[in-house]
């Protein structure tokens, strides 16, 4: 007994130490959670937030990122923004794609659902030179961006299934452009954000009010937007995700069921010699058989 | 120790089969009649759980190899390519790299049974020392894994790992020179990573072989660490360890399915979703979970070469634990001193984890080097010694005796 409590003293002062410890991390505030449709081991995409997003990404995000795993065609995928396939073509047809015609001659065609979006530069210096910094392809961003959870909140997010750290971010950049700060100089090009790490970024504020139009009566308020272009980018980086979410409940329900067939077949066949033990240890074991 | 093989088959073929090669008879000795303690708790069955794991990353890999393309300008698209174009490819992937980390947890806790119910001790050395072998085989395939995604960790991780050779005096440039196939990370380290990514599994299956043989030559240790003495102390291993085992399998399977569907990406670094790109550092370069105690204790030493020593030693030492316990008492049941040693370096692997994921600075440094202290030191100074000085507990007659034996 003593052993255990010693023991407990120890890593509860182990546990105080490591938590006294100072921040790294100075004066970064973090995005502020979101509700998410897809969040949850039930959630699932929103059609209609994925249509919004992919609007704003059209006319806005796409001036400058790239996407370059996605394909017209991915449109009209189960599970993602819900386009026939009619509509994905109708999409595909209204972009310019360069190929090489059978001479070998460079031509622009119209585009095909199994074309990939079109980057809007040739190449990364050429995104650089016109943007100050290449901005980042799109097609795994939401998944490539995210922020430090920290202790002990790392070890509830394994409970509370917390995954949307990236769109969470997006948000939180796209909404969080202020007036420079007093005493605050940055570099040449960059724009103050209060959740960049270092607050200086490079893209200029892209979003506002009322800048896209939603024919869907949805409100067009920045914050609407940054949620919806957010919720997009998520489903860009991660299409699958319904389909993960209805088969991982399925698997789930499965080896719950299994696990217990098989407890109490083990608890069956280790009946007779589990016996003496038993009795040992003042427990009937005529009550503890099935 | 092996069961004795009482297998007669009564189909005509395995008759016939068994006269020519008595693989039949190895399988029922080995699997079947096999006898194990019949005290074993569910520790036990990670031994299972790994063998599992080993087939499920075996059988997900070479899969995802049919898809995977070992090139530094396609790598991390055919990663993409599979996530969304192959049918399920999204739970090879997710399966494979969540199945590394639980295929980690799994080991380090048959790793902290066996040194709690010394497992390691006479007759069973060769035993424990086969298992270190698997263990450093499974960091080395590991670690090449993750590089193969090339992403921006991967390929940071490639270069901070391969450069601790250069810590070598004299001899250190050239051999980086040698494993990069080049003067930097590039096309010829990522074909050779995978070469090896693939052969490595296999080379672990054999030696895991080879630790189930010794194993069963010498037998199963068990919680209250004494030899069986008769038969009253054992059980078949089919029925009673494989229902077991089954059971324990399956459990473990519910924690791995909660990873794979719903937190696939809690254990994969943001940063790995950047395509690899050698003109830009991470902000921070951390290695998975499973290898961030040993990256604390290289932080931990100021000199760059003392550090890749202390590295290396800090998985080389277990090798030797057999001979640093000096104590003839195997299971911690019956050794109270050990028992608070053992939860304490248990507290100081976990913390160096912890601070392996920390940035080396302030007092973070200050703790893992205290931690780094205890690790080697439980080897060096506290096993040895308390053999000598501590006062153990009577051992019971046999394993079942132990079982009656109120808790």
């Amino acid at each position: 007994m003593t052993m255990t409590r010693t023991l407990i003293a120890l890593s509860f002062a182990a546990g105080v130490s490591l938590a006294a410890l100072p921040a790294s991390a100075e004066d970064q505030p973090t995005p502020p959670r979101q509700t998410w449709s897809f969040a949850g081991p039930f959630g699932m995409y929103d059609q209609a937030q994925l249509q919004r997003g992919f609007k704003i990404y059209r006319e806005v995000c796409s001036n400058c990122h790239s996407m370059n795993f996605l394909s017209f065609r991915n449109l009209a995928d189960a599970g993602g923004p819900g386009f026939s396939e009619a509509q994905a073509a109708a999409v595909a047809a209204e972009y310019k794609i360069k190929d090489v015609d059978d001479k070998g001659q460079p031509v622009e065609r119209t585009g095909r659902p199994a074309d990939y979006f079109p980057a809007p530069f040739p190449n990364e210096a050429a995104a650089a030179a016109a943007n100050g910094v290449a901005p980042p392809d799109m097609s795994t961003l939401a998944k490539a961006r995210g922020y430090t959870r920290g202790f002990p909140w790392f070890i509830f997010d394994i409970f509370t299934q917390y995954q949307e750290l990236g769109p969470d971010y997006i948000h939180a950049i796209l909404t969080g452009y202020e007036e420079t700060p007093k005493g605050v100089k940055l570099p040449q090009g960059g724009h103050y954000n209060k959740y960049f790490p270092g607050h200086n970024i490079a893209m200029p504020q892209p979003l506002q009010d009322g800048q896209v139009k939603y024919d869907d009566g949805t409100p067009e308020t920045l914050d609407q937007y940054a949620k919806d272009v957010a919720a997009f980018l998520m489903w860009a980086s991660e299409p699958k995700l319904d389909q993960r979410h209805r088969v991982g409940f399925q698997v789930i329900v499965f080896l719950i069921v299994l696990s217990g067939l098989l407890y109490f077949t083990k608890k069956k066949i280790w009946h007779e010699a589990e016996a003496p033990r038993e009795a040992a240890h003042g427990q009937d074991p005529a009550k503890t058989s099935l | 120790m092996s069961g004795h093989s009482t297998y007669q088959p009564n189909n005509k073929f395995l008759q016939w089969l068994e006269t020519r090669l008595p693989i039949g008879g190895l399988i029922h000795s080995s699997f079947v009649t096999y006898p194990t303690p019949r005290n074993l708790n569910y520790w036990w069955t990670f031994g299972g759980i790994l063998s599992f794991m080993l087939a499920v990353q075996i059988v997900t890999g070479v899969v995802l190899a049919m898809h995977y393309t070992a090139n530094v300008d396609l790598a991390f698209k055919s990663v993409e390519m599979i996530m969304r174009d192959v049918n399920y490819g999204w739970l090879l992937r997710y399966t494979h790299a969540s199945g590394a980390s639980m295929f980690f947890l799994a080991v380090y806790i048959h790793m902290f049974r066996g040194i709690y119910y010394g497992s390691y001790k006479a007759p069973r050395e060769v035993l424990w020392i086969l298992g270190v072998i698997i263990y450093l085989l499974m960091m080395a395939t590991g670690f090449m894994g993750y590089v193969l995604v090339w992403g921006q960790m991967s390929f940071w991780a490639a270069t901070v790992i391969t450069n601790l050779f250069s810590a070598l005096p004299g001899v250190g440039e050239t051999i980086v020179t040698w494993l990069w196939g080049g003067y930097a990370v590039g096309n010829p380290t990522l074909n050779r990573f995978f070469s090896l990514h693939y052969l490595l599994p296999f080379v672990i299956a054999g030696v895991v072989v080879l630790h189930v043989w010794a194993l069963h030559v010498v037998g199963q240790n068990n919680p209250a660490g004494i030899e069986v003495k008769s038969a009253k102390d054992t059980v078949p291993f089919t029925p009673y360890a494989t229902a077991k085992d089954s059971f324990a399998i399956a459990v473990f399977c519910i924690l791995f399915a909660w990873i794979v569907f719903y937190i696939p990406n809690y254990l994969i670094h943001p940063d790995n979703y950047i395509p690899a790109n050698p003109a830009v550092t991470p902000a921070e370069i951390v290695p998975e979970w499973y290898y961030l105690p040993f990256y604390a204790i290289l932080r931990s030493i100021p000199d760059k070469l003392l550090g890749v020593v202390a590295l290396f030693s800090s998985i080389l030492i277990l090798a030797f634990l057999p001979w640093l316990d000096t104590s003839r008492v195997r299971s911690a049941r019956y050794r109270p001193l050990f028992k608070q040693f053992f939860w304490l370096w248990v507290i100081a692997c976990v913390g160096l984890g912890y601070l392996g994921s920390k940035p080396p600075e302030g007092a973070y440094v200050l703790i893992s080097r205290i931690f780094t202290a205890y690790y080697f030191g439980f080897f060096i100074i506290i096993l040895p010694l308390l053999g000598i000085f501590e006062k153990t507990k009577p051992l019971p007659n046999s394993i079942s005796d132990s079982v009656l034996q109120k808790a």
